[in-house]
C-alpha cells in the first residue's frame, strides 16, 4: 500500500496527540473549556511573551534607581506598572547579582518559571540534571553555561514554587554608560535573567563575533 | 561520584515542538483560568507525573517534559471526576476511527461513537 496514493483514509497521529484531542474534545463538550479560551493562549505563549518582557524590566532598573528599589521591594506591583501581570497572581521576586553574589532559579520539583516574562522555560530548565544540579553544585552548572565567577563570589540558589517566581537582574556590564533603554534590552538574554550566565560587555560581544 | 549529566544549552529553539504540546499546555491553563484547578494543585500533579516517569525509567531530560504535563492533566481530569480512563480511551479510539474514515486531505471532524 502506497501512502501517495491513498486517499481513502487520513492516517491517525501519534498517541500522544490522539490522547490530547480526547481530553480537548470531552472538556469542550462537557463546557469546561471553550476552544477560542484554547487559541487565544497558545497565541501568547507562542508569540507575545518572552524574554524580551523580562529584558525591558531588567534595562529600566538599570537606567532608574527608583524603579530598581520597587522592583527589588516588590516585584510583581512594580513590573505589573510596566504591564506585565501575572496569570494567578502569583508573587515575583527580584533577586539583584553583585559582585559578592550571584543568583541562580531552579526549579526543582517540576518547572516554575516567570512566564508573564520570560516566556516558556527552555528544555534544559525543565530537565532532571539541571533540577538536581543547580542546587548541588551550582558552580559547576554555571561553568557548563561558560560563567565562571570569583571564588568568593556567593551563589545564592531559588527554588521556584506555584506560589514564588524569582527573575534575577543581572548586573549591568561596563562600558554601556548613557546607552538607551532599547540599546540596553538587547544586550539582556533570557539565561542571564535565570542566572546561568553574566552579561557581556559590547567589548566582549565584540570580541566573540570577530573572526 | 558518577559523572553528572551535562545540560544542553539551547538557545534557540521552538516554544513547541509539536502541535500537540501547544494543545495540552492550553487545556492546563484553560481549567487553571476557569477555576478547575488551583495553581498549587497543578505543580504537584505535574511533579508527581514527573517522578513516576522518573521511577519507570524516563531519563527526564527535558524533552518528554509535555507527556509528563499530559499525564498530570489526565490525572487531574480523573481525581475530579470530570472523566475517568474509560470514557478518555474510548474517545482516542473515536478519533482514531475518525481518522480512518475521513478521506486524505478532508479536515477530520469527530464522528460520534456508535454505542
Amino acid at each position: 500500500m502506497s501512502h501517495d496514493h491513498d486517499h481513502e483514509h487520513t492516517e491517525p497521529p501519534g498517541e500522544l496527540e490522539l490522547r490530547v484531542k480526547a481530553l480537548e474534545s470531552l472538556l469542550v463538550e462537557k463546557g469546561l473549556v471553550n476552544p477560542q479560551t484554547l487559541n487565544t493562549i497558545i497565541e501568547t505563549y507562542e508569540h507575545r511573551v518572552g524574554p524580551r518582557n523580562g529584558a525591558q524590566v531588567v534595562a529600566r532598573a538599570w537606567s532608574d534607581d527608583e524603579f530598581r528599589t520597587a522592583l527589588l521591594e516588590d516585584g510583581a506591583a512594580t513590573v505589573a506598572t510596566l504591564g506585565f501581570t501575572g496569570r494567578q497572581g502569583e508573587h515575583l521576586t527580584v533577586v539583584e547579582n553583585t559582585p559578592a553574589v550571584h543568583n541562580l532559579v531552579v526549579c526543582t520539583l517540576c518547572s516554575c518559571y516567570p512566564w508573564t516574562l520570560l516566556g516558556l522555560p527552555p528544555v534544559w530548565y525543565k530537565s532532571a540534571p539541571y533540577r538536581a544540579r543547580a542546587v548541588s553544585e551550582p558552580r559547576s552548572v554555571l561553568a557548563e553555561f561558560g560563567t565562571r565567577l570569583a571564588d568568593d563570589t556567593e551563589i545564592r540558589v531559588w527554588d521556584s514554587t506555584s506560589e514564588m517566581r524569582y527573575l534575577v537582574l543581572p548586573m549591568r556590564p561596563e562600558g554601556t554608560a548613557g546607552w538607551s533603554l532599547e540599546d540596553l534590552q538587547q544586550l539582556v538574554t533570557r539565561n542571564s535573567m535565570i542566572g546561568v550566565e553574566q552579561i557581556a560587555t559590547p567589548d566582549q560581544r565584540a570580541a566573540e563575533r570577530a573572526p | 561520584m558518577s559523572k553528572p549529566t551535562p545540560i544542553a544549552n539551547d538557545l534557540e529553539e521552538p516554544v513547541f515542538t509539536e502541535p500537540w504540546q501547544a494543545q495540552a499546555f492550553a487545556l492546563a491553563l484553560a481549567l487553571q483560568q476557569e477555576g478547575l484547578i488551583a495553581p498549587g494543585e497543578w505543580t504537584e500533579a505535574l511533579a508527581a507525573a514527573i517522578k513516576r516517569a522518573q521511577a519507570k525509567g524516563d531519563p527526564d531530560l527535558g524533552d518528554s517534559y509535555y507527556e509528563h504535563w499530559l499525564c498530570a492533566l489526565e490525572e487531574l481530569v480523573r481525581l475530579k471526576e470530570i472523566s475517568d480512563s474509560e470514557e478518555m480511551a474510548q474517545r482516542v479510539e473515536a478519533w482514531r476511527r475518525s481518522y480512518l474514515a475521513t478521506p486524505h486531505g478532508s479536515p477530520v471532524e469527530l464522528i460520534a461513537d456508535d454505542s
